[in-house]
């Protein structure tokens, strides 16, 4: 994968949301969702984005999308900074950037058909003049996408209500695909799913990479989820990436005290296991991301800080072959 | 294990009227539970597992609910035919209940000491003062530092997780013989999660409470409990003790929902401290049960397993398997297992 050309390449992403002060008012603080991140995706890899509610993966995916504009930093899809990008600018050059949702429930408009809903990013593309397709082609496409993702093409004119959970997220990834991308951003796209059709999804997602050389930022928080499905994890904490690694690495060889936390706590379905295997208890929360500050964000939860920690604010820095971390435990504070 | 039986629940049958038709949600569950043991119930979304919960706690909506018949005995009591007042008394004091969502089972407008004082005051006859003692014991007691400044905040003041240590702690504030937690750690965080399992595991091995724990994830099973059934349709399909269950499932349900999971022990030693020489590769796609789970309105008289099964026969298509008794304990409703022929 390596020799692959990057596609999507994330430069000092930062994106902050003011809070408090009125109308009018300046605000009072900022909640900094995003604090400053970097990554890059080459053409056919999964990079996993692991983290706790509220640590920022989802503020990721939304300001790579430029669903919040960022506060700071590049996008760079192809080379072309879409941060930089505004209106019908914008809206061509992210044909190649789609995204999935989690909620199958949310993310349907419930008074349009399944077909319609597929059909709705030709149809912006088309009216915008930067797509041409005829009706013929854009009904055929639909029934093809229906069939890809496993819909039966006699559901075009039903409506969301009328599928199951699993089959609405089927209709997310037929409309993510309508447009042909490169790159498909999944915001959590199985954790509203049971059990059983999480398998088939993940195993649909798995199947469309293959096919059609897809490239996916993959947003998790079940860490088991990640390791089937990426080749690269990002575990992300208060904002600001922890650890960055192959997956095999960072399951194999977890560096980071959080990330040896996290996957201390990942429960394992087998009591056998359950049973003998030592734990790491965090003590208390995650901390509010509500004002800046210098240190580890996870000094406070850390069992293994030291003075340096307080008073300096760790870097990710390479700790081995393709292998990086944000921890004074690997490099020394500059 | 042979500790006391306290609660039998016989032939449960839950049903709701609903504009398309009758939905038996719960349709003829049966099991047991004993002194301070740890029951799971697992199933998927609509499988009937948290309307078994209400029916026991008669919570159920009526109309369009009904407990069509069957019998909760409680201590020999029978809770379905109790009157309210009885009820009441017994719900919330000896049977106590945690909900998944502990924001919306929190009032927003009263403060956690008001909420906390409430049942002490009710079942046990404590007076306010008495009361509020209690409730910050039992606030430390889940893991809450400053429980004295904290108990006079509101819930928004608190985390999920902190919300959740709220809700145990007035789970158990009475002392209950039994507690009903429905999805306790679902909306939560593993490295939470792992906390909040301690603390139920921890507290109720302390006062000898009975669990009965609602999930959908069979990690959390895995972890906790001692025994478990499996839901599927309204009907409970598996019922065994945990370990033997997951070493040795029966039915192809279970079979199919264990293997559908993505294990990490699996190749990473890490994770599950077993040697490196003794892991396996993993799979490298996961096997899933195909289709949909059924939608249990006005389900023909057939195995509703049956249009998932790899293992379908004719007769799944046209009869109801029976409960079969595989011994030690374990019991599967599949007509791979005739009845009688476990016992070989």
């Amino acid at each position: 994968m390596a020799d692959q050309p990057i596609l999507l390449e994330v430069k000092g992403l930062k994106l902050h949301f003011p809070v408090g002060g009125g109308w009018f008012g300046p605000p009072r603080g900022w909640i900094r969702a995003v604090d400053g991140i970097d990554f890059a995706l080459r053409r056919g890899e999964t990079l996993g984005l692991v983290g706790e509610s509220g640590c920022g993966k989802s503020s990721t995916a939304r300001a790579v999308a430029q669903l919040h504009r960022p506060t700071a930093g590049q996008v760079l899809l192809k080379g072309q900074d879409l941060a930089r990008l505004d209106g019908k600018a914008l809206i061509a050059a992210r044909k190649d950037l789609q995204m999935v949702f989690q909620d199958p429930y949310g993310s349907l408009n419930p008074r349009m058909t399944a077909g319609d809903i597929i059909a709705e990013p030709l149809r912006i593309y088309h009216t915008r003049g930067i797509l041409r397709l005829s009706r013929q082609d854009m009904d055929l496409r639909v029934g093809e996408l229906m069939e890809r993702v496993g819909l039966s093409r006699g559901f075009r004119n039903r409506y969301p209500h009328q599928f199951s959970g699993g089959q609405r997220q089927r209709i997310g990834i037929a409309r993510a695909l309508a447009l042909r991308p490169e790159v498909i951003l999944c915001d959590e796209p199985v954790s509203a799913l049971d059990v059983s059709i999480q398998a088939q999804i993940l195993n649909l997602f798995k199947d469309l990479q293959a096919e059609f050389g897809l490239t996916y930022l993959f947003i998790a928080h079940d860490l088991a989820v990640i390791e089937y499905i990426a080749t690269r994890v990002a575990v992300m904490y208060l904002g600001t990436i922890a650890e960055l690694s192959d997956a095999a690495d960072l399951y194999r060889n977890p560096l980071h005290p959080y990330t040896q936390a996290l996957l201390s706590a990942a429960p394992i379905p087998d009591p056998e296991v359950e049973a003998t295997r030592q734990r790491i208890i965090l003590a208390g929360d995650v901390p509010s991301p509500d004002r800046a500050r210098t240190g580890c964000p996870f000094v406070d939860r850390c069992w293994k800080r030291m003075d340096a920690c307080r008073t300096h604010t760790p870097r990710l820095r390479e700790a081995g072959p393709g292998h990086q971390v944000a921890c004074f435990l690997y490099h020394d504070p500059e | 294990m042979d500790a006391e039986i306290i609660l039998r629940v016989e032939d449960l049958r839950t049903t709701f009227d609903t504009d398309e038709g009758l939905v038996k949600a719960v349709d003829g569950v049966s099991f047991e539970l004993r002194r301070g043991e740890t029951l799971g119930i697992v199933g998927e979304s609509g499988s009937g597992k948290s309307v078994t919960n209400l029916s026991i706690l008669g919570l159920i909506p009526s109309p369009p609910g009904r407990v069509a018949s069957g019998r909760v005995l409680f201590r020999g009591q029978d809770l379905l035919t109790l009157p309210g007042p009885a009820l009441r008394a017994i719900r919330g004091d000896r049977i106590a209940m945690i909900f998944q969502d502990p924001m919306t089972s929190l009032n927003p407008f009263l403060r956690i000491s008001t909420q906390m004082m409430e049942p002490l005051m009710l079942h046990q006859g404590l007076g306010r003062r008495a009361a509020k003692a209690r409730a910050v014991e039992l606030l430390l007691l889940a893991g809450i530092s400053g429980a004295e400044r904290r108990i006079d905040q509101y819930p928004h003041q608190f985390s999920g997780g902190m919300r959740q240590r709220v809700m145990i702690a007035m789970g158990l504030s009475c002392n209950p013989e039994i507690l009903i937690a429905d999805e306790p750690t679902s909306a939560l965080d593993v490295t939470i999660q792992a906390q909040i399992l301690d603390l139920i595991r921890e507290l109720t091995r302390r006062t000898g409470t009975a669990v009965i724990l609602i999930t959908h994830s069979l990690g959390v099973v895995a972890g906790i409990c001692d025994t478990l059934c499996v839901m599927y349709a309204g009907r409970i399909v598996e019922r065994g003790p945990t370990r033997a269950v997951f070493a040795a499932p029966r039915h192809p349900y279970t079979q199919g929902l264990i293997r559908s999971v993505p294990r990490l022990d699996r190749k990473y030693q890490f994770v599950s401290c077993i040697p490196e020489g003794d892991t396996e590769k993993g799979p490298e796609r996961l096997a899933s049960i195909p289709g949909q789970p059924p939608v249990v309105v006005n389900l023909p008289e057939c195995c509703p397993f049956h249009p998932r099964c790899d293992q379908a026969m004719e007769l799944c298509r046209h009869r109801h398997p029976p409960a079969t008794d595989l011994g030690q304990g374990r019991e599967v409703r599949c007509w791979l297992y005739p009845e009688g022929a476990g016992h070989g």
